[in-house]
C-alpha cells in the first residue's frame, strides 16, 4: 500500500515536471532543426546559430541587455547594500517606513511600476537607456536588500566589539568583520538583481520609448509577428547562461555553508 | 572621534536609496494619481477612475479576475500534492527536486510563453501528435483556455515553492506524536500539515493572482488579442490610444483592487510571508 503510494507520488512529480520541460526541450530540438517547420524534422544544423549570429538587431538587443542589466544590477548592489547598513542601526518606525516603501515593487503590478515610471521620466528625463536602467535599479533593489538583511542581522555583534576593544577603528572593524559575513548576501542579491532585470519585459516595455530593444521586448515583437526560428536559438542560449548563473549562485551558498561547518 | 562618528552616522548610508525610492517609487506613484484624477487639460476629475464601470472596462476588469482565479486555483491544486510529496521525500537530494520545479522562474517569461505558443498554435506540436494517432484537431490557440494554460505554465513555480517551503519545515516529530496518538494519515493531513500550510498557501495565493491579475502578454499572444484582459486594456490606453488619463485612472483601479486583496489575504496570514524573498 506505502509503496503503491509512493509509486504514484513519483508517477505525479515526474508528470508535472515533463510538463513544465517539454516546451523548453522542444524549443531546444528545433534550434538545431534544419527546417522552418515546427513539427518536420529536416536534419541537425547549426544554420539558425550562425545567421543568429549575423542578425545585427539581434545583436544589438543582446548587448543593450548585457549592458543594462549588468549595470542595473551593478548600482542596485551598491545602493542596496548601503541601504541594509544604514536600516541596521535605525529606529524601529524609520525602519519600517523603508521597509514599506521597498515593497511597493515587490508587490505592486508590474505594469503600474512600468507606466508610473514612464510618466516620470516623459516628464523630467527622457525615454530610452537611461530611464529603462532607473527603472531596473528600482527593481533590483528590493531584491538586494531582501539577500543582504538577514546575513546582517547574523553578524556576531561582539566580535565587531571586541575588534573595536583591540583598537580597531569603525571603518577598519566594519570591513574586517562584518563585510566578509555579508558578501555572499550581496552576491547572491546582485544575481537576483541581474536575472529580475533579465527577465522583465513589462516595465521594459513601457520604460524603453522607440528604437530601443532588448532581448525580451525583441522577443515580444518577433512573436507579434511570427516568430523565426533563429529565436530558438537565441533562446536556447538564454537556457544556457540562465542555468550557468544558477550553477554559479548554488556554488556560491555551498562553499559557504561548508566554510560554516568547518567554523 | 572619527569612528563614533561613523557609527552615530552609520544610517546616513541609506541616503541614497532614500533619495532613490522617493524619486524612483514614491514620485511615479504620485504622477500615476495625478494623471488619474485629473483631464488632458490639467483639472479635476473623478471620470477617469469611474471609467470602470464602463461596460468595456469593466468586463475586461472581471475577465482578468476570473482568469486570475482560475489559474490560482489550478495552480494550486497542481502545486499542493506535488509540495507535499517533495516535502515528505528523503532530505537527501531534495535541494536538487525543488530546484526542478523552481528552475523555470527564472527563464525569461517571453521565451516560456513562447514555447507554449509552438505547442499549442493550430500548426503546432500538440495538434501534429493528436494527428499522428488520427484524434481530432484541438482548436486551442486564441481562446480563454490557451490563456489560463499560459498563466498556469508562467506562474506555478510562485505556488510551489511557498507551499514546500512552509511543509519543508513542519517537525516531523509532530507528525509522529499524532500517529501516536491515534491519528490515521487523513487526521494528520488535515489537522496538521493543512493549518500549518496555510502562510505558504496564501502567499503562493498572491504570487501568482496579483500577477496574472495584471497580465497582458499572455492574452495578447496566446489569446491573439481577442480577449481583452484589465492589463490589454491599460496598455492599449498608453501605447495605442495615448489617452495616459483613463490609462492611470484604470491603474488606480487595479492598485486599489491589488491593496484591498493583500489586506484581506494578510489579514488571515498574520505573520509575515518569509517566502517572499522569491
Amino acid at each position: 500500500m506505502v509503496n503503491v503510494k509512493r509509486f504514484a507520488g513519483k508517477i505525479y512529480v515526474g508528470l508535472i515536471a515533463f510538463l513544465l520541460y517539454a516546451p523548453l526541450l522542444i524549443l531546444i530540438v528545433c534550434s538545431f532543426n534544419n527546417s522552418k517547420a515546427r513539427t518536420v524534422w529536416g536534419g541537425f544544423t547549426f544554420r539558425w546559430y550562425i545567421e543568429l549570429f549575423r542578425n545585427q538587431e539581434v545583436l544589438m538587443a543582446v548587448k543593450t541587455s548585457l549592458l543594462l542589466t549588468t549595470s542595473a544590477a551593478m548600482i542596485a548592489m551598491v545602493l542596496g547594500t548601503l541601504a541594509c547598513i544604514g536600516m541596521s542601526v535605525m529606529g524601529k518606525r524609520t525602519k519600517m517606513i523603508f521597509q514599506s516603501v521597498t515593497n511597493i515593487p515587490l508587490l505592486n503590478a508590474d505594469i503600474v511600476t512600468g507606466i508610473a515610471i514612464m510618466l516620470l521620466c516623459v516628464h523630467f528625463l527622457t525615454l530610452g537607456f537611461g530611464s529603462v536602467l532607473i527603472a531596473h535599479v528600482t527593481l533590483g533593489i528590493p531584491y538586494v536588500i531582501l539577500n543582504v538583511m538577514p546575513k546582517l542581522q547574523q553578524v556576531n555583534k561582539s566580535i565587531y566589539e571586541a575588534a573595536l576593544d583591540l583598537g580597531a577603528s569603525h571603518v577598519y572593524a566594519f570591513i574586517k568583520v562584518v563585510l566578509p559575513e555579508i558578501v555572499p548576501g550581496i552576491i547572491s542579491g546582485f544575481f537576483f538583481a541581474f536575472t529580475v532585470s533579465m527577465d522583465d519585459f513589462v516595465i521594459t516595455y513601457f520604460t524603453k520609448g522607440a528604437g530601443m530593444n532588448t532581448i525580451s521586448t525583441m522577443l515580444y515583437q518577433q512573436l507579434r509577428r511570427g516568430i523565426n526560428p533563429e529565436m530558438y536559438a537565441l533562446s536556447t542560449l538564454l537556457l544556457l547562461l540562465i542555468l550557468l548563473l544558477l550553477g554559479m549562485i548554488n556554488h556560491l551558498s555551498a562553499s559557504k555553508k561548508s566554510r560554516e561547518v568547518d567554523f | 572621534m572619527r569612528g563614533r562618528w561613523f557609527l552615530m552616522n552609520r544610517k546616513w548610508l541609506a541616503t541614497p536609496y532614500a533619495i532613490w525610492a522617493l524619486g524612483f517609487i514614491v514620485l511615479p506613484l504620485i504622477m500615476v494619481i495625478y494623471y488619474g484624477v485629473t483631464n488632458g487639460a490639467g483639472e479635476f476629475t473623478c471620470s477617469n477612475v469611474m471609467a470602470i464601470t464602463d461596460p468595456i472596462h469593466y468586463k475586461a476588469f472581471g475577465n482578468s479576475v476570473l482568469i486570475a482565479l482560475g489559474s490560482t486555483l489550478i495552480c494550486l491544486i497542481i502545486a499542493y500534492p506535488l509540495a507535499y510529496i517533495l516535502s515528505q521525500s528523503e532530505k537527501r537530494g531534495a535541494g536538487t527536486v525543488i530546484m526542478i520545479f523552481v528552475l523555470p522562474m527564472w527563464i525569461n517569461f517571453l521565451l516560456r510563453v513562447l514555447a507554449l505558443q509552438m505547442i499549442l498554435s493550430n500548426t503546432g506540436i500538440l495538434n501534429a501528435i493528436l494527428k499522428f494517432f488520427g484524434l481530432p484537431v484541438q482548436r486551442i490557440m486564441y481562446t480563454k483556455g490557451a490563456i489560463l494554460i499560459g498563466m498556469v505554465y508562467d506562474y506555478i513555480p510562485f505556488m510551489i515553492l511557498p507551499i514546500y517551503n512552509v511543509m519543508s519545515k513542519i517537525d516531523k516529530d509532530v507528525l509522529e506524536a499524532a500517529q501516536d496518538l491515534g491519528a490515521t494519515a487523513f487526521t494528520t493531513f488535515k489537522r496538521i500539515i493543512v493549518p500549518l500550510s496555510l502562510p505558504g498557501v496564501l502567499s503562493g495565493i498572491i504570487m501568482v493572482f496579483i500577477p496574472s491579475l495584471s497580465e497582458f502578454v499572455v492574452a495578447d499572444i496566446l489569446g491573439g488579442s481577442k480577449i481583452l484582459l484589465f492589463g490589454n486594456v491599460i496598455e492599449q490606453e498608453f501605447n495605442v490610444l495615448n489617452n495616459w488619463n483613463l490609462g492611470s485612472g484604470l491603474s488606480i483601479v487595479l492598485m486599489i483592487f491589488i491593496f484591498i486583496s493583500m489586506a484581506i489575504m494578510n489579514r488571515n496570514e498574520g505573520e509575515e510571508g518569509e517566502a517572499m524573498l522569491w
